[in-house]
């Protein structure tokens, strides 16, 4: 019988040796931690029990801090900085009600594994358990949507918890990790050093791999009849675009993605079929099905791409590569499985791939892609408003240089954007994946344009999504990050509408959102611009002038409510019974 | 094939560890029967849970738990070669002398402990396999029960015997 075991140990080093012991507070030792992190910016609201950081703050020039107007979007700003930049993302808030509007932006950063520090301010070690005013048990809420948190309790501790921090939010697969600062521990004098190691158990950022399955899984791929690639994003977190490129080049095999991994394959690829799942394309839903084998990169097969799971694997032999051992055999069996870093993965796969050399013929398959790829196009589900978002994203394309940054939020608009919006680079398609969180794309889209203050960003929205998080506008203006924000404006819930109308029997149960507001004059009124769009001409006019305005640019473009998102696999059904519409 | 194994991982010993381990049971959804913790030095301290589920359930509640920073080491014991143990305190109700030396000398077959003595009940102590124990419950429930605290399963593998295989 196979044991199972496992003794991982990670030294750290923490920070330079030889520096020397200063007399700090632990407020300024969480700064200079920060700064010792290289931290840019940090996105939060301050609060009684972050004065003392704050304070401190206030003569950091290192830093830059962007005064928020919900703590939801500090963490979705963080966020959006972190998926564009690759960095880890900073964010802060008060203790109580502070640190508990941090938790959806967290939850959020959690299911799509994004690098970010939270930082929390907490009521005074002696008053903790009390219900002291603003106390919040912030460990206890976000100990299951945290990779880990922590909260020191004495100045001395407070590198080491940073230096930690940021250690296990970027390291082997990311995700949010939460600093709870004590006040009086913000306040308190302590001998600080920046010096020492840590020890840090469950942790390999690169765990061996095994070359034998390297080989044999080689062998797999190479005779292949209809080898078929799924790219998650582990590939965009791990930089292995590139490798994905050359192995299905090499291997001539067709490559879907998840949400997430949308932009990790380039969507003008002849071998790309963009996203697979309840709303991937017809290409993509239909070839996994003709495939013998799947190439599984940095996936961890969530419902809304597998659909129903059994389906999903029957017929088809499975190649699982990620860093998460947690993942192998979560939700899919997989046959084989190589425990590693996405971009070493594949490195070694493709070297192995060339240095055995001879495979099938694929030309047939090629072909048989093309050919579908081609259906894709074909069968659409025909317009029904005057102006319809499959055709406006087209044009947003071509109207986009090729870096520019999409966000979106959630709902249709999040289908349409992944179906319709083609996406060339990595790190260039923004979206909550897995949990879903309508009001993440305007936030995550200043945080992206923090990150890359070059480059156009955009956020497809709907309206009711927009609703959630629209105060930002404030943000955006007065700290001067203009983007463009394109509401697909349908006046309902449009997402939960369809439901309604596909499985519901047209019964519209609290879906409508009525005519107001007016997004044009709520843009106005906080002092970025609007324009009001109804036909295709003005869209382009519209995008145009959003580009080069330098305040955020609301376009309210008006859409019918009956538009429907196709194809679209109905939740809970197998990915063959996806429903075209066309 | 839904199998009964024995989970042990050494943990850091520091405060919140076992919220944190309980807390990823909770949230997982995972059908923990028992679980055990003792400190082994001041460093880490040991947890031993038993749990229901198929091979891939074990195996997720393992790798699961091996990410969280404060598992030092979790795996599966091999049941045929580890010594489980529980222990037992059941206080029994005692209606006269007669009913007491009967009690008493359960216990003794059991190789337990009568650890006190009062004029309505006594307790007993007793150590052993959970099996062990629920045969001694059982027994002793014609009696009376009134209180049992049992402490969970706590196990150990062997080492190799010398000169076995
Ligand atoms: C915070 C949050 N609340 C509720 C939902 C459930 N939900 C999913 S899609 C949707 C409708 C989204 O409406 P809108 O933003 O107008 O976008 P549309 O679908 O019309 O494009 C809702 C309510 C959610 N995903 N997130």
């Amino acid at each position: 019988m196979e044991k199972v075991q496992r003794t991982w140990r990670r030294i750290v080093k923490l920070f330079e040796v030889n520096s020397i012991v200063e007399e700090l507070t632990g407020a300024e030792a969480l700064v200079k931690a920060l700064i010792r992190e290289r931290v840019e910016v940090i996105f939060g609201i301050p609060g009684g029990a972050t004065i003392p950081i704050y304070d401190y703050l206030y003569d950091v020039d290192e830093i830059r801090h962007i005064l928020v107007r919900h703590e939801q979007c500090a963490a979705h700003m963080a966020d959006g900085y972190a998926r564009a930049s690759g960095k880890t993302g900073v964010c802060m808030a008060t203790s109580g009600p502070g640190a508990t509007n941090l938790v959806t932006g967290i939850a959020t950063a959690y299911m799509d594994s994004t690098p970010i520090v939270a930082i929390t301010g907490q009521v005074p070690t002696s008053m903790i358990g009390k219900d002291a005013f603003q106390e919040t048990d912030i460990i206890g809420i976000t100990a299951s949507i945290t990779k880990h948190n922590i909260q020191p309790v004495k100045p001395e501790e407070v590198p080491l918890a940073v230096r930690k921090a940021f250690y296990i939010a970027s390291t082997s697969r990311p995700g949010p990790v939460l600093i709870d600062m004590p006040k009086d521990v913000q306040i308190k004098k302590g001998k600080i050093s920046f010096e020492g190691e840590i020890r840090l158990h469950s942790l390999c950022s690169n765990p061996k791999v095994d070359e034998k399955k390297v080989e044999s899984i080689s062998r797999i791929l190479l005779n292949a009849e209809t080898p078929f690639i799924l790219a998650g994003g582990g590939v965009i977190k791990a930089n292995a675009s590139r490798e994905l490129m050359k192995i299905s080049e090499f291997l001539r095999a067709p490559v879907a993605t998840t949400f997430m991994g949308k932009g990790g394959f380039p969507e003008n690829h002849e071998l790309s079929l963009g996203p697979i799942g309840m709303h991937g394309t017809y290409a993509a839903n239909r070839l996994i099905r003709e495939a013998d084998v799947l190439l599984a990169v940095g996936v961890r097969f969530s419902d809304r791409t597998t659909g129903e799971t059994e389906s999903f694997s029957s017929n088809l032999e499975i190649i699982h590569v990620d860093i998460d051992r947690a993942e192998i055999n979560k939700n899919v069996r997989a046959d084989h499985s190589l425990l590693t870093d996405v971009k070493t993965g594949l490195d070694m796969l493709y070297r192995k791939l060339r240095g055995i050399g001879s495979q099938k013929n694929r030309k047939k398959w090629v072909k048989r892609v093309s050919e579908m790829k081609e259906n894709s196009e074909r069968i659409q589900a025909p317009p029904i408003g005057k102006i319809n978002p499959p055709r406006l994203l087209k044009l947003l394309r071509k109207l986009l240089p090729e870096k520019a940054i999409v966000t979106t939020e959630v709902g249709q608009n999040q289908a349409w954007a992944a179906l319709y919006f083609k996406v060339y680079h990595p790190r260039t398609f923004i979206t909550s994946g897995g949990l879903g969180t309508m009001g993440f794309g305007f936030p995550a889209a200043l945080g992206a344009k923090v990150a890359k203050p070059n480059e156009p960003v955009v956020d497809i929205a709907g309206d009711g999504s927009f609703l959630m998080t629209c105060q930002e506008l404030a943000t955006s203006v007065r700290e001067e990050i203009p983007v463009v924000v394109v509401i697909f404006n349908n006046r309902v819930l449009g997402m939960v509408a369809q439901w309604q109308r596909l499985f519901y029997g047209r019964r519209y149960s609290q879906v409508n959102l009525g005519e107001t507001p007016d997004f044009v004059k709520l843009a106005k009124a906080f002092g970025a611009e609007g324009i009001r769009v109804e036909t295709y001409e003005d869209f382009k006019e519209a995008v145009k002038e959003g580009l080069r305005n330098n305040v955020t640019t609301v376009l309210d473009v008006i859409i019918s409510p009956e538009e429907n998102v196709f194809p679209m696999v109905p939740p809970g059904k197998s990915l063959d019974d996806m429903i075209t519409g066309g | 094939m839904e199998r009964e194994e024995i989970i042990e991982a050494i943990v850091e010993h520091r405060p919140g560890v076992l919220f944190r381990v309980s807390n990823l049971i909770r949230r997982r959804n995972f059908n923990i029967e028992t679980i055990t913790v003792g400190r082994v030095n001041h460093e880490t301290a040991r947890m031993t849970m038993t749990i229901k589920g198929e091979r891939e359930i074990i195996d997720q509640v393992i790798n699961q738990l091996s990410k969280l920073m404060e598992v030092i080491k979790v795996r599966k014991l091999n049941q045929k070669n580890t010594v489980k143990r529980e222990l037992a305190l059941i206080k029994v109700k005692v209606n006269d002398n007669l009913s007491r030396s009967d009690i008493i000398h359960c216990i003794d077959v059991f190789r337990g402990q009568v650890v006190d003595v009062s004029s309505k009940s006594l307790i007993a102590e007793i150590t052993g396999t959970p099996d062990k124990i629920n045969a001694f419950i059982q027994l002793l429930s014609s009696y009376g029960i009134k209180e049992v605290a049992r402490t969970g399963i706590t196990a150990m593998e062997r080492d190799r015997k010398l000169g076995g295989s």
